[in-house]
Order: C-alpha cells, then structure tokens, then sequence
C-alpha cells in the first residue's frame, strides 16, 4: 500500500468561462502521509479551494494524477466519487452545513444513509461520534437550538461518522470565536494523536494554521511555502491555562 | 425498501416544512383525480343500468315482430301486418339449432275484475317457454304448462301491483278474477322485477296461455284470426345470438313463401345488440368525460414540476452537502422523486375520497345513477402515482445531476 494518503503529482486544474480559460491550478506535487495535520493557506483566488476540491474528491484534476489512499481519483465516474467521499473523507464547513428541522443524530447520521452500512447500528454509532465531540446529552436537538460550537461539534462527529482515513476542514473556525476556534481546533488534535486521523484544514488565520505539524502555503496556482511546523500550539494546554468562563452561552434565538 | 422508508420519511418531512404550499400543490392533484373519479363513476353508472336493463329482459332475447305491409306503394309501420303465427313460433323452436326456447305472444290492455276491486294492466297470452325465455319466476303457486295452453284452461298469473291493486293483503291463489267477464283461476304470483329503465313498472301484468288469451279475452277485430300472433319472442344460445338471428330469418322466408326480391314481412331484432349499442354510446360518453377530467390531473402535474423546481432550487445547498457525504446521482434522484410521488399520491387518496363524495352527490342531488368501481380507484391510484413520478422527474433529475461544488457554494 502506498505510504502516502495523499499523493499528487503535477496537477493542473483549469476552468473554461466562455473563452476565457482559469488556471486555479498549475503544476503541483505534493505527498501528505498518514497521520498528517496540514494546514493550507493562502489568498482567495490562491488556488486553495480548488486543491480542497480536489482533495476532497468533489473535483477532478484537468491534468496530472491525484491518489488518494492509492485509488486514481481522476479515474473515476460521478458515482465512484461519491462513494469514495462517504467512506474515505469528512467534510467539516465554515457554515456547518447541518440540515435545519433534524436533530443533532440524525445529522451525525447523514452519511450512513448513503453506505451500505446496517442500519441497526446507525443509532449506535451516531451517539458513539456526538460523545467523542461531547456533545451526547444533545443529540436530539435542532441546529437551531446549539450554539455556533456546539453546531461544529456537530459536524465533526458527522465527518467522523463512516471512520474516514481524512478530514477536509474548510474554514472550519471561520464563524467562530477564539475560544471556541481553540476547542474546535483541540477536537481536530485528538483526533488525529488519537485516532491517526490525517488532518487538512484550510485557513487564513496564522493563528489557527500553528495546531497542525505542517504549514503549506499557496500563491496564484503554485505552492510558495511547504514547511514543518517546529513546535505545534497545542490546544488542550491553552484552554486548560485560561481563566474558566460561564457555560457556553445558548445561542441567541 | 428500507430505503424507500427512509427517502419517504425524508420526503415528509420535507413537505411539512411548507405545509400551505405542499397542500395548494396537492390541490390540483385532488381535483384532478377527484373529477376524473366521479366522471368515471357516472359513466359506469349509465353503463350499469344498461346492463340492468338487459339482465331485466332476459339474456339472449330475441323478438320477432310482424313486418310493414306493403299495399301498392304505401308502406305502414312494423307490427300492422298479422304474418306471424303460433306455428312460426314452434317451426323456430324445432327448427333452427341455436334457438333454445321460442314463444308466441300476444297481448291486451284490459280491466281486471275480482269482488269490489277492478285494476286495468296488461294480459300476455303466451306460452310456458316465456317465464324462461324473460326469467320471470314464479312466487307463490305453480306456473301454466303446455296441457293449459291445448285445453284453453282459464288460468292466470298476476304480478305484484295486480295482486296489490285487487287483492288488499287477501291471498290470490285460487282466486277467481274476471276479465271481459270471463273467469280465471290464479293459480300464481310473479316474483317482483321493480321498474325498468324506462320507468315502467313490470309487476304491472296477468300471463296466461296464449290459446286462453286469444279465444276468451282478446276476441274480435283483425285479431280474430286464431293463428296470428303479435310477436315472437326467443331465446337464442349462448354466444349464438347472430347465427339464430339468420336461421330464424331464412327458416320464416321459407315459411312465409317470400320470393329473393321479395322483403321481409317480418322483422328480427336483438334487444341485446340493441341494448350493445346504446352502451357503447354511454361509454364513449364515459370516456370523453374521463378524458376531460383527466386534462385536469395534468394541470396538477404540472403544479407538482412546477413546485418540486422551486424545491431544487432553494434546497441546492442541502443537495451539496448530501452530494459531499456520499450521496449518489440515484439517491438524490428518488428522494426527490420519492417526494413528488409523495405529493401526488398524498392528493391521489383525498381526490379519491372527494371523488366518491362527489359521485354520490350527483346521484344524490342529480338522480343520476353513478357507480364507484374498485379497478377506477386503483387505476387513480396508480395513474396519480405516475403523475408524480412523470412530472417530478424533471426536477429530481436537475437535483441529481448539481455540480456537488456549486451546489455547496449556493447561498
């Protein structure tokens, strides 16, 4: 088995508009083994998102190959991605993306539904992931009814549902408060000391991109900067160091 | 099938969200399938009382009745002329293969008398074969036989409005009534047939042995004549309607002596084909209302697209987010699909009911006859079914195939 998660090699990525031909991504390599927390960063337009695509498996290279745990991504048929994205990748968004009017488990759910899982155990499952994120005793309340954390905890164990082998973080404190983006960011961590989960998340914020071991930087369709970090931030160490507020706040209806 | 459970949970739970514009949606389909169901059901109930009227004849009938006579040139209508008779009667009878029961008839309207009473209805002479040949059963008391016809025996049978008329709660059987103050033995009573479709009233009638009839109740005039009849009346094999019908026609040519350019001086005629006839024209009247209401229905499909597009659109994220956990093209597409049946199956049931509803009212206000047919209402069942499936496919489609990317980027 190939030792890398994720491999790409010479990946372009072009978007026709008309006449108008985009290079979002021109001629990359890159190798993130397993157990990798990276974060990407760079401006909008850097390329970023379209390489979060890519990765993610909703997008495929216009040239150049992607291997995602050994598998040729760009081999593949509309359907063969979505089943891959099921069983292999966890998608956590900026605006968590929970469906409204669904309880906290059945948004953890989704996924199953769309594996050949048996459905028995969906239940079960569903609460073992909102008790990993600490969020058990909520499990049948509405989106509406957390807060901005609480909704991305949510998310989380719904990424974390189908046992991925990656977990796509998008922005994923981009609607959160420091303290929260700490917590959020600590959960990421211990998943990935804990469960060898590989990690990926895309920021703008210096800040956030110093949790994980590797920092990779994007610039007009190139990698600029691909560095190991020296000395993570760790998140449990700081939340434990500040001074205890009140409860979470309940969102504001 | 747990899937289907699933997507039809999902797909209610999707339609609650708009409760006010799932149920307008649902309108239409309510409509439709409600007006194409109490269309359906006034066209089967003509139909219905068609068949009525055929099981109250008797089955296989035919008649046979004397042709127009042709006296230099003028022609008058069928039935002036006496060509009939009691042997063509048992000639058909004997002779023609798929014939199975033949009688003569003749008949009177007459005053009936018995003690203070007296009633005026309609004496048939005929003999025993015509209980059969028109099922008319016997309730009380015995039938007439072929004996009381060759000894002109003076017995009758009453129906049901002649014995009321006469006999206030008295019992007839071995009554003596008079007509033309002739007296006669009712030796039985006629089970009752109620109104046909014309509204007249069948009970209102004596039977009695043709030879009595002729001889001691319907004397003088043309009718004098002893061997002619007013008409014949026959019960053909089953399935061999057409085939008598010939037989009977060339063995009464033969009989009556009529050259090849010679017509007919009688006339055969099916009250079945005839009774067909008039049952294709309601059917077709069926059709056309069906097909009207039916219009109706595609409207409301149409309603459904028109809904399920607006739907796609303003749940495009949601569908991105199904599309990035897993979700394939043929997931997306049946639960969507899976909602529009839901919606028009949903207005298919409450058309059904208000279909039935409606059906009886028309009967009810109208006095139309209508009849409500199990195979219409699954046929609405499924039809509305299809609807859903045919109108929401479109939008399911347009859901299933979103660029997952665009999709989750959709605000």
């Amino acid at each position: 088995m190939d030792s890398a998660l994720i491999r790409i090699e010479h990946l372009h990525k072009t978007y026709h508009m008309g006449d108008n031909h985009v290079h979002a991504l021109r001629g990359i390599s890159l190798e993130i083994p397993r157990g990798s927390f990276v974060s990407i960063m760079g401006a909008s337009g850097s390329g970023k998102s379209t390489l979060m695509n890519i990765i993610g498996c909703l997008d495929k290279p216009s040239s150049g190959k992607y291997y995602l745990d050994g598998v040729d991504v760009g081999a593949l048929e509309r359907d063969e991605l979505a089943d891959i994205r099921n069983r292999k990748v966890g998608f956590v968004f900026q605006q968590f993306n929970l469906l409204a009017r669904t309880s906290a488990l059945e948004n953890v759910e989704l996924p199953l539904l769309y594996s050949d899982n048996d459905k028995s155990k969906f239940k079960e499952r569903a609460m073992k992931a909102l008790t990993s994120v600490g969020l058990a005793e909520r499990y049948d309340h509405h989106p509406s009814q957390l807060s901005g954390g609480q909704q991305q905890r949510v998310a989380i164990a719904r990424s974390l549902i189908n046992d991925p082998q990656l977990i796509l973080a998008d922005e994923p404190t981009g609607a959160l408060d420091s303290r929260t983006s700490i917590e959020i960011m600590g959960i990421f961590q211990r998943l990935n000391r804990e469960k060898g989960i590989s990690i990926v998340v895309v920021t703008h914020e210096p800040d956030i991109a110093h949790y994980s071991d590797r920092i990779i930087q994007f610039k007009d369709g190139h990698i600029m900067i691909d560095e190991t970090v020296p000395s993570p931030r760790n998140a449990e160490r700081e939340l434990a160091e500040m001074p205890d507020l009140e409860e979470e706040k309940e969102p504001v209806a | 099938m747990n899937k289907v459970f699933q997507s039809m949970r999902i797909a209610f739970r999707a339609l609650r969200v708009n409760k006010l514009r799932s149920a307008l949606t649902m309108l239409g389909i309510i409509i439709g399938v409600g007006a194409v169901i109490a269309m359906v059901s006034v066209g089967s109930g003509a139909t219905d009382r068609i068949h009525q009227q055929i099981a109250s004849i008797g089955s296989n009938v035919i008649i046979i009745q004397p042709g127009s006579q042709n006296t230099g040139g003028v022609k008058s209508g069928n039935g002036n002329s006496q060509t009939l008779t009691e042997e063509d009667a048992r000639a058909i009878s004997d002779e023609c293969p798929d014939v199975v029961y033949s009688t003569p008839i003749q008949q009177n309207q007459q005053q009936v008398v018995y003690g203070s009473n007296n009633w005026g209805t309609r004496i048939y002479g005929v003999s025993p074969d015509y209980m059969t040949i028109r099922d008319i059963r016997i309730e009380e008391g015995e039938p007439f036989t072929t004996d009381d016809v060759k000894s002109t025996n003076k017995v009758a049978l009453l129906g049901k409005t002649v014995v009321d008329n006469l006999f206030a709660g008295e019992d007839p059987i071995g009554k003596t009534i008079r007509v033309r103050k002739v007296p006669f033995t009712v030796i039985g009573t006629l089970v009752p047939k109620g109104q046909n479709s014309s509204g007249q009233d069948q009970d209102d009638m004596i039977i009695m042995p043709i030879s009595t009839a002729k001889k001691k109740v319907m004397g003088g005039g043309r009718q004098n004549n002893w061997a002619q009849v007013g008409q014949i009346m026959v019960q053909a094999r089953d399935g061999r309607n057409a085939n008598a019908m010939d037989e009977i026609e060339a063995l009464l040519r033969q009989r009556h002596r009529l050259q090849a350019t010679e017509d007919n001086d009688f006339q055969v005629r099916s009250l079945e084909e005839m009774a067909a006839a008039q049952e294709q024209a309601t059917q077709i009247m069926g059709l056309l209302l069906a097909s009207i209401a039916s219009v109706s229905l595609i409207v409301g499909g149409i309603g459904i697209m028109n809904i399920m597009l607006v739907s796609v659109t303003e749940r495009t994220k949601e569908i991105g987010l199904r599309q990035a956990v897993g979700a394939k093209t043929k997931d997306i597409l049946s639960q969507f699909l899976v909602e529009a049946v839901t919606l028009s199956l949903l207005g298919g049931c409450l058309g059904i009911a208000m279909g039935v509803l409606a059906s009886w009212g028309i009967s009810y206000f109208a006095g139309w006859n209508t009849l409500v047919s199990l195979p219409s209402i699954l046929a609405a069942f499924f039809f509305s079914a299809l609807v859903g499936v045919f109108f929401g496919f479109y939008p399911a489609r347009k859901a299933a195939f979103l660029d997952p990317i665009e999709a989750l980027r959709y605000e």
